[in-house]
């Protein structure tokens, strides 16, 4: 593999280019993308509530985007930097563009607890963040800049291409090579990439990692009182995931 | 206007670890104390939810709200320093506690050659080891006369561990508690350093290896292993922070008030004294002035400068003509290190903040340095703290940053990789500094702290030096790909490193070359103190607290000696 392609294990992401299309595999995930109704989903829901509860989780609704399309092209993003494979469920199918859609509506979108007082200057790489723009600003104009990306390149929708053709264009976001206004596009790249984990693997009560998906395919088993009597064991201790939302049920 | 109240006998600004020991000794011997907190209330039963990793350790929960205060930052004296908007490089702590809350709980002793480094160095490699550029200087005090201190604030802590390492400093006493579980991974560790000739040991720990009562009289609880320590608060009690200990000792003796989402703006000075701080209540927005007998920073290291600065007490260093003190000394840490990839899965998302094994062996000068172009070291570990999930994504060389492949990689390692790292010492260098920014304001109208730093040299040296070691360790233990630390570039502000920053209010034995006397007192003002990391001359290559600790019981001392016959101490 050439240089462009080393991945994040390495400190300088930011500073490498990125991943040839070519490398990634393909694949037709568009179909689901409308809506959240499918066949699959709905088991999970199922499997989720013990069967107590139909259709879709409450969580599923939107906050912050105000349309269909914005929110489509977000999902498809997400699920191209998380996939669905063997292991398990992609980033749609853990509910991360609803684990974004709901970040972005609150302290994380408005970037509350950060210091964004004036004059705002560019500066160099190692002095971090300097934009005025909000999260909630960058994720707006970043999904209308991957809108009109995909309608220059390809004469379709972000959310109507061939997975190859998606990765194109996330690939020129995180290189840097799409122009942005007060951010750059490889920001916003990151940013995305970095919510989508978060979306995966944070607990289920933020709207993500629908039914510990993400924690299963990892076997992180979220919530636990106590390791003390396991820790000095020899072997691989599997065990199933528990949430915060376990806590409540005691309580109750 | 603000409103000036009763005066006290002591007030403490900041309410953390050095807050609650100078709060603790001083109320116990029958001074009247205030602590002024910026932040909030918190405590144990607060951490019920705690074990939410996006919650306190990616959207940083307990830490310091940026919105109202943060520092701006450049590499170098040409460059435009801008504020540091988000939190990254070092993790600032707020409310009750402190970063005392949310803290590894790893206690070290600093080395005995660490109190004396210029002397110890120029005795046995001459003057011209380091060059000129680097502001080594003694400490002003020994490790034997700082003995005593360390002693107590291990005891206060209940520090666990064991006496094995040959390169620490003589010890009055044995651990309070036994040292934690050595664990499968653990063991991993001390094999593969036993067989390279080094001598582990268990790292000296803040997360309990049983309930233990403290000498004034709290109870603090036996570590679960649970894995959420670092950026998290115990919900059981189990690791030793101030609120659990020192605060409530304060507590109990009827002297200590504590005033949260006090926020002090100003040291008010008058003559060659103090007369008392004047601070900003968060809420109602009003202006109070706290008279008192003797005013000590005890906030973070950041802060005490910045207070001492904006009060224009003491003279700022100037790097162009290498006068003043205040500011001097910045340092920071180097962390080399190794990961290493294995086949087979390990219990990586349990442990402890504290939870590891290490080696000295490469750390101060417990080995030769006529051969290398840098003093100093690094202490060696493999700590187990517990990996989750979403800053856990560990993939090796060569795979793609996002995908198919990224994700296939990311979870196989997860719980399939292990890091051998090291905390590499830092030198003082007259380019590192810290001085009032020109442009940019905190929600009070203060001017913010500007930190100009970059690694040097040395760093760079003892960095390469120690990756070695490190990769040396993890191919020892067996794994199966070993991907060496990337050398050193510029210092960054953005990814997580350490808060581990040191310096700015150095002591020293002489006013001509630092800001505070072996008691942690103002050179310039006898009734003022300034105590925690900023006193170091230097930083070591081990985690700050336990040497934070022993400075603050000394300064306590130093405190209640005053309060009986006033004038300097020295």
């Amino acid at each position: 593999m050439s240089d462009n392609e080393k991945g994040l294990s390495r400190r300088g992401f930011l500073k490498t280019t990125g991943i040839a299309a070519g490398a990634l595999v393909g694949g037709g995930l568009i179909g689901g993308l409308v809506g959240y109704n499918t066949k699959d989903n709905k088991q999970i829901s199922n499997e989720m509530t013990n069967g107590e509860q139909h259709g879709a989780p409450s969580s599923r609704a939107r906050m912050f985007f105000t349309n269909d399309k914005d929110f489509m092209i977000l999902s498809a993003a997400t699920e191209r930097i998380f996939p669905k494979d063997d292991l398990g469920p992609g980033a749609i199918e853990l509910d991360v563009p609803y684990f974004i859609d709901h970040q972005l509506a609150g302290n994380y979108g408005s970037n509350a607890r950060e210091y964004m007082q004036g004059p705002f200057k560019a500066g160099q790489s190692t002095q971090g963040y300097q934009s005025r723009l909000t999260r909630a600003e960058i994720f707006q104009q970043g999904i209308t800049k991957i809108e009109s990306e995909s309608q220059s390149r390809f004469k379709k929708g972000f959310s109507d291409l061939e997975n190859a053709q998606m990765d194109e264009i996330l690939t020129v976001f995180q290189k840097d090579e799409v122009a942005m206004t007060a951010v750059s596009s490889g920001f916003f790249f990151k940013l995305l990439r970095q919510a989508t984990l978060e979306g995966a693997y944070s607990d289920p009560l933020y709207s993500g990692n629908n039914n510990m998906g993400g924690w299963r395919m990892k076997e992180f088993p979220g919530h636990q009182g106590s390791y003390a009597q396991v820790i000095d064991k020899e072997g691989f201790q599997k065990i199933e995931p528990k949430s915060l939302s376990s806590m409540q049920n005691m309580q109750h | 206007m603000a409103k000036t109240l009763e005066k006290v006998d002591v007030v403490t600004v900041g309410v953390g670890w050095t807050g609650g020991i100078i709060a603790a000794e001083c109320a116990k011997a029958g001074l009247k104390v205030v602590g002024l907190e910026r932040g909030k209330e918190r405590g144990t039963a607060d951490f019920q939810q705690v074990h939410d990793e996006y919650r306190y350790a990616i959207r940083y929960e307990l830490m310091q709200d940026l919105s109202k205060e943060t520092i701006t930052f450049r590499n170098n004296r040409k460059q435009e320093a801008l504020p540091m908007r988000q939190m990254g490089s070092f993790l600032l702590g707020e409310n009750l506690g402190g970063s005392g809350t949310h803290w590894n709980g790893q206690t070290w002793r600093f080395l005995p050659y660490d109190f004396e480094i210029k002397s110890m160095t120029e005795k046995k490699y001459g003057a011209n080891k380091l060059s000129g550029d680097y502001s080594l200087q003694d400490w002003g005090i020994t490790y034997e006369e700082l003995e005593p201190y360390f002693d107590k604030f291990e005891k206060t802590a209940g520090i666990s561990g064991e006496v094995k390492n040959p390169f620490e400093g003589k010890r009055a006493n044995q651990y309070p508690t036994p040292p934690m579980i050595k664990t499968p991974l653990l063991q991993k560790f001390e094999k593969a350093t036993t067989n390279l000739g080094y001598t582990p040991f268990m790292l000296p720990s803040a997360n309990l290896s049983e309930p233990y009562k403290n000498p004034d009289g709290e109870q603090i609880n036996a570590c679960q292993y649970c894995g959420f320590c670092e950026r998290f608060g115990c919900e059981y009690g189990a690791k030793t922070s101030p609120e659990i200990t020192v605060v409530p000792t304060a507590k109990k003796t009827g002297n200590y008030e504590i005033r949260f989402q006090a926020n002090v703006v100003e040291i008010l000075k008058d003559g060659n004294k103090v007369t008392g701080v004047k601070y900003v209540d968060r809420i109602s927005g009003e202006e109070f002035i706290q008279p008192a007998e003797a005013v000590v920073l005890t906030s973070y290291v950041l802060n005490n400068a910045k207070l001492l600065m904006v009060s224009k007490i003491g003279e700022q260093y100037d790097p162009a003509t290498g006068r003043g003190t205040l500011g001097k000394n910045y340092c920071y840490q180097i962390l080399p290190g190794a990961t290493g990839f294995f086949d087979e899965q390990m219990n990586v998302f349990m442990g402890a903040g504290s939870l590891g094994m290490s080696i000295d062996d490469w750390n101060g000068d417990n080995f030769d340095h006529s051969k290398v172009d840098f003093i100093h070291g690094a202490n060696i570990s493999l700590t187990q703290t517990g990996t989750r999930p979403i800053l856990s994504n560990p993939v090796p060389p060569d795979t793609p940053a996002w995908g198919a492949d990224f994700k296939k990689a990311s979870i196989h390692n997860y719980t399939r990789t292990l890091g051998v790292g090291g905390q590499g010492a830092s030198m003082p260098h007259k380019e590192n500094y810290m001085s009032l920014d020109s442009a940019y304001k905190d929600a009070y109208g203060v001017p913010l702290l500007k930190l100009t730093y970059n690694f040097t040299d040395q760093d760079r040296a003892l960095h390469m030096f120690i990756t070695k070691k490190a990769e040396e360790v993890m191919k020892e233990m067996g794994a199966k790909t070993v991907v060496p630390g990337n050398p050193l570039t510029d210092y960054d502000i953005v990814p997580y490193q350490t808060t581990h920053n040191t310096g700015g209010t150095i002591m020293g034995a002489s006013p001509e070359n630092s800001v505070v006397n072996n008691y942690l007192q103002h050179w310039n003002a006898e009734n003022l103190f300034a105590v925690g990391a900023g006193n170091f001359a230097h930083n070591s290559g081990y985690n700050p607290t336990g040497t934070v600790g022993a400075l603050a019981y000394r300064c306590a001392e130093g405190v209640i000696k005053y309060s009986k016959n006033g004038g300097s101490l020295v």
